[in-house]
């Protein structure tokens, strides 16, 4: 790779902007797609694996050409900077998500809770509104207070945030489906929201509610299958 | 995120920045059940340091091997690693899978 190639990539990179590296197989020529001097038909190939992101050999006349995908890094917007918050970030930059917590109450959203996360105190339909969740962004509330979820939940449904997912009972959720259907959201634009949030692994600590909002994120993401939640909860003894 | 452990483009490029020799192997294709996918990478330094993976961890001793060579060559080497292939077994590709990998010297 010459420097001039790796320059363009990591400004490329900085500046969050989807880019492609083509590399020639075996000879090893590189050049970085899409680019307005390329043939159309390269640049729509260079499109199609940026968005399924999906790196591959693809033969373009006769030549294998390695199309890497360099996606800025999904994101993640938890809402409510509370303990489960400070477990979750930790997974969720692990994974590679740049996350950002969103809590207007300053002592609960200190750098001092969160030293390594981008936080904002602004309302969370302000913050939500800035932020605009795309189909590579992930959305989770914890506060369990309405009128800091809500506006934020009802902000994610009108986005195409790939995950929606919001802490509370069975009971707290109904409650807050019949607040949103009053926002004027349909039951089927609700159902993207995953609440209880997390997969059932009878999580208890805060880091186990954190891996279990983590790894239902990683399975949406992934496709992986995924009982229905709105099912009633078998009985304890 | 520069300091995110699956971001070896980026390691690779602060040593490389820093006066290391540096390589950069990359899974290019697989095939069965490789554990890493394509756009997986490696980085190798001369002085040996390694970041990252390409596959489950049985391949990556000859990928730098190779990332050596093509640290003294300049020149790029597609490997070919899979239970056809006579390296496959020398290696032990456990996993059963196949898999290219694309290694290249950061100049």
């Amino acid at each position: 790779m010459t420097p001039d190639i790796l320059a363009a990539l990591e400004k490329a990179r900085a500046a969050k902007q989807p880019i492609v590296l083509a590399t020639q197989l075996p000879g090893g020529e590189q050049r970085l797609l899409p680019d307005p001097a390329a043939p159309e038909a390269v640049n729509e190939i260079a499109r199609k694996v940026l968005q399924s992101d999906v790196s591959g050999t693809h033969k373009i006349d006769g030549v294998d050409w390695f199309m890497h995908a360099y996606n800025p890094p999904l994101r993640l917007v938890i809402v409510g900077a509370v303990h489960i918050a400070q477990a979750l970030v930790r997974f969720s930059t692990a994974c590679g998500y740049a996350t950002t917590v969103v809590d207007p109450r300053r002592s609960f959203a200190s750098d001092e809770r969160f030293p390594d996360v981008e936080i904002s105190t602004d309302w969370p339909d302000e913050a939500m509104d800035a932020f605009k969740p795309d189909s590579r962004t992930a959305v989770v509330t914890l506060t369990h207070d309405p009128k800091l979820d809500d506006p934020a939940l009802d902000r994610a449904l009108k986005s195409d945030a790939f995950y929606i997912g919001a802490l509370g009972s069975r009971r707290t959720h109904a409650a807050r489906l019949k607040r949103l259907a009053e926002l004027g959201h349909s039951e089927d634009s609700m159902a993207r929201i995953r609440g209880p949030v997390g997969l059932n692994i009878e999580a208890v600590t805060a880091p186990e509610i954190g891996a279990s909002i983590i790894a239902e994120i990683i399975a949406v993401r992934r496709g992986a299958p995924l009982p229905p939640k709105s099912g009633p909860k078998s009985p304890t003894p | 995120m520069s300091d995110h452990v699956d971001d070896i483009l980026s390691t690779a490029a602060g040593w490389r920045a820093a006066g290391e020799l540096v390589a950069i192997a990359t899974v290019t294709e697989t095939w069965g059940s490789s554990p890493r996918p394509a756009g997986s990478q490696m980085a190798i330094t001369k002085s040996g340091r390694m970041a990252g993976s390409v596959s489950g961890g049985c391949i990556e001793g000859a990928v730098a091997d190779a990332a050596l060579r093509t640290l003294e060559s300049g020149v790029p080497q597609l490997l070919d690693f899979g239970v056809t292939h006579e390296q496959a077994w020398e290696v032990g590709l456990a996993c059963g899978g196949k898999v290219k990998v694309f290694v290249e010297k950061l100049s």
